[in-house]
């Protein structure tokens, strides 16, 4: 099926193809959701608008690769101009492609590996968190969700969003995305998280915590993160 | 007196929750759900809870199914839909059924049949009490909203 110019980011909150998601105000953080589970995609969603996140949530790795425009049957990486993305939340277990093999999918990628990716599951295995964080994970977040943890990762979204905004104006995000990418050599995830204490990915506390990166990857720029308006541009510096 | 009305089903809300939480039957998961539902979402934890009742009907069939073939041994398959029982009860605070499932997913990695039937057995019986009182709950919730004055849309 043609995808490229069959959706617009004008059409309003219509299902196409088992996606399901509202247009993007150049102002709103838009979160790509990823789970097999209806009762577990109602919830995240419901929670990321909660906090003013716009959500597209789809229920597999290869709708949201599909969605980015990064599905191997297409040779393009152009996804849906205008329908930026700045953070995607998958699900661990999935049938089909799991959460981990959809985040090396989307490291291996030139034009998304700088999208922040959070890992969710219902099983705390440090083993299993590593190999996330190792592999390029901004977070891992143990189920069930709540609203503290999406509250969490609104803050380093808020970031990544605002980093790239360099109000040369609105007209293409991933332009301004990418350009930004350019100026900030390593094109890690870390370059572009302006948290200065933020540590390696790879070294968690071992501790069964719930959120392992939650104490490296809270904003020193925003004192009481939950309470600081999230739309407010906090950077500390933009190298 | 439609005041006195809607405040004493408030009561009697609440005490069937802290019934239920004292039973261990729900555990804070569903509290967040509660405390996601406002006027913009004025229906939120009954529409997660109806499509958790759908999924898990179906889930408890192919168990069901599963462990009443002649030549049952597919204890993978089982496995997954315990996994995916075990996620969406967490996601809603259905503690009991959940961990009922924990005890069945075990008997299942030890290919234990019988104490996978006892361990089905008893998941179907935590899962119509859990039903049976949610359903308690939305049926006082939606008369005191009525009681109170306000538009609520009938669930069925």
């Amino acid at each position: 099926m043609a995808r490229n110019g069959t959706v617009s980011w004008r059409r309003r909150s219509e299902k196409v193809d088992g996606f399901e998601f509202s247009p993007v105000d150049s102002e709103e953080v838009h979160v790509l959701a990823v789970d097999d589970s209806l009762v577990d995609r109602k919830v995240i969603e419901r929670l990321l608008r909660i906090t003013s996140c716009k959500v597209t949530a789809v229920d597999s790795g290869r709708r949201a690769l599909q969605f980015l425009g990064l599905d191997e049957e297409k040779n393009s990486s152009v996804g849906f101009d205008g329908l930026k993305v700045d953070l995607i939340i998958t699900d661990y277990c999935m049938p089909g492609m799991t959460g981990y093999e959809l985040l090396k999918k989307i490291k291996e990628s030139s034009t998304f590996r700088q999208i922040p990716v959070v890992i969710m599951s219902s099983e705390n295995v440090l083993a299993r968190i590593d190999r996330c964080l190792e592999e390029g994970a901004e977070d891992f977040i143990v189920k069930p969700v709540k609203l503290s943890d999406v509250k969490r990762l609104r803050d380093y979204m808020t970031k990544e969003v605002k980093m790239g905004n360099d109000g040369t104006g609105g007209a293409n995000k991933r332009k301004q995305r990418e350009s930004f990418d350019l100026s900030s050599s390593p094109p890690s995830i870390l370059s572009s998280s302006p948290p200065s204490s933020l540590s390696s990915p790879s070294s968690p506390s071992p501790s069964p915590s719930r959120s392992p990166l939650s104490s490296s990857l809270s904003a020193p720029s925003s004192p009481t993160s939950l309470d600081s308006p999230i739309r407010r541009l906090k950077t500390t510096n933009t190298d | 007196m439609l005041g006195l009305g809607a405040d004493r089903l408030r009561a009697d809300m609440n005490r069937l929750l802290a019934l239920l939480f004292h039973q261990g039957v729900l555990d804070e998961q569903f509290l967040q759900l509660q405390q996601l539902q406002d006027e913009s979402s004025p229906n939120f934890v009954s529409e997660v809870v109806n499509i958790y009742f759908h999924e898990s009907e179906k889930l408890l069939r192919n168990l069901r199914g599963l462990l009443m073939e002649k030549e049952f041994a597919d204890y993978k398959k089982m496995g997954i839909h315990l996994n995916q029982f075990m996620g969406s009860s967490s996601s809603i605070g259905a503690k009991r059924v959940r961990n009922v499932c924990v005890a069945f997913r075990a008997a299942s990695e030890q290919t234990n049949r019988a104490g996978c039937l006892r361990a089905l057995e008893l998941l179907e019986h935590e899962y119509c009490y859990l039903k049976n009182k949610l359903h308690e709950l939305f049926q006082i919730e939606q008369q005191r909203a009525l009681a109170a004055g306000v538009r609520y849309p009938m669930q069925n």
